[in-house]
């Protein structure tokens, strides 16, 4: 057990429990933010894509011990109202059909679009390869991420 | 205008009451808490869990809708709700929507499997719609004092225009309330439909990005505790015995032990099919924590003896086989090399195909190949259940709830009216989700430790916990005269342990010696409706040995088989012939249109067509790609849809899309092998799923304009595509591709 402070979403947190908890199972366990998704434990299909110090993240691999005093932001902290232009982008082009990887797809293309404010074609397939949509919607992802492009101009 | 009679339906749903706060819900299901369809946001409770039956109209105009059926992702919980609204006159940016609870007095088949939701649910849903307008009309007649032929209906709003009188439909509801429930409405004509086949967001839209919690895996309840499972490692063993000492004092653990999922020898469904009846139970106070006295048991396994059941499927209870033994991919093979040797069932013979085979100038003979596959969704298997003596409650993500709660009320001695399905949002289904052993898993469970608990699955039980595709196995013959005229067609397909065959499919019924036969090899890995059962196979390989058939015969693969459709339509051969030759015709022709099929492609490009009839709809498409190294590079696909109206444009062109990208990455990448009867893929790190860079990377989606009555779309456009894509493949390269998956390197 190990006493350790992080913030998520702008708010401080400590959490107290074996430091080898993976952030995605304190996230959903221990501070009841489930936007992030648990889709395979072993950082290959993106579901769990979390923001640490502004950079993308697969949640389930990172232990709590290497987010003490960091900065983790989730889907919930993009905006609570959906109005981040990442978000609203989803949204307008109707992006999800069963919607349980948008979370992580949308975390990784926030990231994408702040390394990348108009990405190419390319740099859109490149940059969300490690995000599996099992449904299939990459078309329409790909549109988002060039409307929310335009949108953050 | 069509007029139809509400009797038939009337104790099933068209009851009328009165809410006691005035407004007027009828027993359809509808209730409010859900985002309104017009995207923008109001105070949702937190506990969005909580489920009710009606369709409601508050005074101030709020119209709640509840949608009856299982959502996978198929956007019926959108679509469903369409329906409704449109035969309301509703204004769709004051409905709100949200998914009904199991409730068999009021709704007909809360199912989702076989693309049948909106073709089943069709009639009832607008009786509903239609229902509920004829009682706002009949309310404002009452007020206004006019006749009700006179009053018309728009946008939620009721109008007499003689008296240039109006009313808002909320004004109306406790009035409406009170009138008799019409026992003869009539529905619209498709021409006057204003929200049918228009484009309606995903309801869900703005929860699914802002990550509120809508899934199984996000309920939450106080006092919850976390249970997995530890199965055996592979197909053939049992659990011996289970060493729990270390487990036990581990942190947050309180409770470890095995159970039997369902009673041996009890009657079982079809769905009830469940790989490892007895499993341990690990259960905790939090999801690390059990999964790290998980990892802690030490279990030793022993070889299962053969298990002979008895399954039932609706009326029909068939006895299931499962031989002991660990089994071995390469053992499949060799199992179906020599099965498909020997004499075995014919299912249709149509004239002398045997003469005209041995008669043939030249016969041509291809056989193709597809492995096993877990269905995947990306939300793994969960389920939560709080089972106590009263009664039981059970929310997750689930495809059959009204057979699972049957089930469960056998299992657990309690009647149905003490259990509880609430239907989350599914994270993907694909069939996965009709065998709900993982809903009793979490019920016995949570009997057994007297609490609430959410069962998890990790990913690496999800994958090797069985109910996959089957593996399948299918040699085509055609027989050619002199003047390389098709004369004689034979199929010949089985698999392990499950035949794909459609014997009275195209292109039964447009040759004239046909003959079809198919066989099956028992084993013990766990099989299940995968996305298009069996279509999934047999529309692929199909549709590539006609493209071989085409090609020998110097003929253009769409203009042979327009040409087979014609005799079909004209002097079809046999009975039962399971398809309408013009609406698959016309989507051919329409997909030829579209993607300029007439003219040549540049030379890098390879081209390719299929088109195939399954679950009610027509579907055709054209792949373009490019070649890189062995990578196809799909540039681009264009499909063609017949599936009667359509409902919600983007809802049925998203699903279009989605089943192109996963027929194209499954027959690329998609295969769970074993070895000694232990699947030999548990994760995505080993197991190949489409990536977004694999994607094709254009997807035209193109609709035959009609008013027939609409069918489904969730399993219709996956099985062609594989077709589409090996002829393509084999423009591009000069090489036919037989056997999935096509590629077989590391992602």
């Amino acid at each position: 057990m190990a006493q350790i402070s992080f913030s998520v979403n702008g708010k401080k947190q400590i959490v107290d429990t074996d430091p080898a908890t993976p952030l995605l199972w304190i996230l959903r366990d221990h501070l009841n933010l489930v936007g992030t998704k648990f889709g395979c434990g072993v950082a290959s299909c993106g579901a769990c894509t979390i923001h640490l110090d502004g950079k993308a993240m697969r949640a389930c691999v990172l232990p709590l011990s290497a987010i003490a005093d960091k900065e983790v932001t989730t889907i919930e902290g993009l905006s609570e109202d959906g109005s981040h232009p990442v978000q609203q982008a989803w949204v307008d082009v109707d992006v999800a059909q069963c919607g349980y990887c948008q979370a992580g797809q949308i975390m990784s293309a926030t990231a994408l679009l702040k390394q990348y404010p108009n990405p190419t074609d390319a740099q859109i397939e490149r940059g969300m390869s490690g995000n599996i949509c099992r449904c299939g919607t990459y078309l329409r992802i790909k549109e988002a991420i060039k409307r929310a492009s335009e949108n953050m101009k | 205008m069509h007029i139809i009679k509400t009797e038939i339906n009337r104790r099933s749903f068209i009851k009328s009451t009165a809410l006691a706060g005035g407004g007027m819900m009828l027993g359809f299901n509808w209730m409010a808490a859900g985002i309104p369809a017009g995207n923008t946001t109001v105070n949702v409770p937190d506990e969005w869990f909580e489920f009710n039956g009606f369709l409601k109209i508050s005074p101030s105009g709020q119209i709640t809708i509840q949608s009856p059926n299982p959502e996978i992702g198929q956007n019926i919980k959108t679509s469903m709700p369409m329906i409704v609204a449109d035969e309301l006159d509703a204004d769709w940016t004051r409905v709100i929507v949200e998914q009904a609870p199991l409730n068999t007095e009021i709704f007909k088949r809360q199912l989702a499997g076989g693309s049948q939701s909106i073709r089943q649910g069709w009639q009832s849903l607008r009786m509903a719609g239609a229902t509920a307008r004829e009682m706002l009309k009949s309310a404002a007649a009452e007020k206004w004092n006019v006749p009700v032929t006179e009053i018309t209906t728009q946008n939620s709003m009721v109008f007499h225009q003689k008296s240039n009188q109006s009313a808002d439909y909320g004004t109306l509801a406790s009035i409406a309330a009170q009138q008799e429930v019409p026992t003869e409405i009539s529905l619209k004509t498709p021409s006057s439909f204003h929200i049918i086949g228009t484009s309606k967001a995903n309801v869900d839209g703005r929860k699914i990005v802002t990550g509120q919690p809508l899934f199984g895996l996000d309920y939450q309840k106080e006092g919850m505790l976390i249970a997995m499972i530890a199965h055996p490692p592979a197909f053939g063993l049992k659990l011996k015995s289970v060493d729990d000492q270390e487990a036990r004092k581990m942190p947050g653990i309180t409770d470890i032990f095995i159970f039997d999922t369902y009673i041996p020898g009890t009657s079982k469904s079809a769905f009830d099919n469940t790989s490892f009846n007895q499993q341990v139970a690990i259960v905790g106070r939090s999801t690390w924590e059990v999964l790290q006295a998980k990892q802690a048991l030490l279990l030793e396994w022993a070889p299962q003896d053969e298990i002979i059941e008895k399954r039932t499927l609706f009326d029909r209870t068939i006895e299931v086989i499962t031989p002991s033994g660990l089994e071995n991919t390469s053992q499949h093979q060799q199992w179906m090399d020599e099965t498909a040797q020997k004499e075995c069932k014919v299912v249709r013979k149509d004239g002398d195909p045997d003469t005209v085979f041995s008669n043939a100038a030249f016969i041509l003979e291809r056989s193709y190949e597809a492995p096993f596959l877990p269905h995947n969704t990306l939300e793994p298997m969960n389920f939560f259940a709080h089972v106590t003596d009263e009664k039981s409650e059970l929310a997750g993500p689930i495809q059959t709830p009204e057979i699972m709660e049957k089930s469960l009320s056998e299992r657990l001695g309690m009647p149905l009216e003490k259990i509880d399905i609430q239907m989350t949002r599914m994270g993907g289904g694909f069939g996965r989700r009709l065998y709900g052993h993982f809903l009793v898993e979490a019920a016995v469970i949570s009997q057994k430790v007297k609490a609430p608990v959410k069962l998890i699955y990790t990913r690496e039980d999800d994958m090797t916990s069985g109910i996959y595709r089957p593996m399948y196995r299918a040699t085509y013959r055609a027989a050619f005269d002199s003047s390389k005229n098709l004369t004689g067609f034979h199929v010949k397909a089985g698999g392990v342990p499950e035949s794909p065959l459609s014997a009275n499919r195209f292109p039964a019924g447009a040759i004239d010696h046909y003959l079809a036969e198919e066989w099956s090899v028992p084993s013990n890995i766990s099989v299940g409706a995968w996305r298009a059962p069996r279509s999934n196979f047999i529309a692929g390989v199909e549709q590539s040995f006609l493209d071989e058939v085409a090609e020998y015969m110097g003929v253009d693969p769409i203009e042979f088989r327009l040409e087979l459709l014609e005799k079909a339509k004209r002097a079809p051969v046999g009975k039962d012939n399971d398809y309408d030759p013009d609406r698959y015709a016309g989507v051919l022709k329409l997909v030829r249109e579209k993607a300029d099929w007439t003219k040549p492609t540049d030379k890098e490009t390879g081209r390719g067509v299929a088109a195939y009839f399954c679950h009610n709809s027509y579907v055709a498409q054209i792949v373009e790609l490019k070649m890189n190294d062995e990578m196809p590079v799909v540039t681009k696909v264009t499909a063609a849809v017949d599936c009667g109206i359509v409902i919600n444009k983007t809802g049925a062109i998203n699903m279009t899309e989605g089943a192109i990208v996963d027929g194209i990455g499954h027959s690329l990448f998609g295969r769970q092998t074993f070895s000694d009867g232990s699947p030999e893929h548990s994760n995505f790190n080993t197991y190949r799923l489409i990536r977004h860079r694999e994607a094709p990377k254009e997807i035209q989606v193109h609709f035959v304009e009609s008013s027939l009555d609409p069918t489904g779309l969730g399993e219709p456009p996956y099985p062609p595509v594989i077709g589409a894509l090996a002829n393509a493949m084999y423009n591009a390269t000069g090489k036919r591709h037989y056997n999935q998956p096509f590629l077989n390197q590391p992602s």
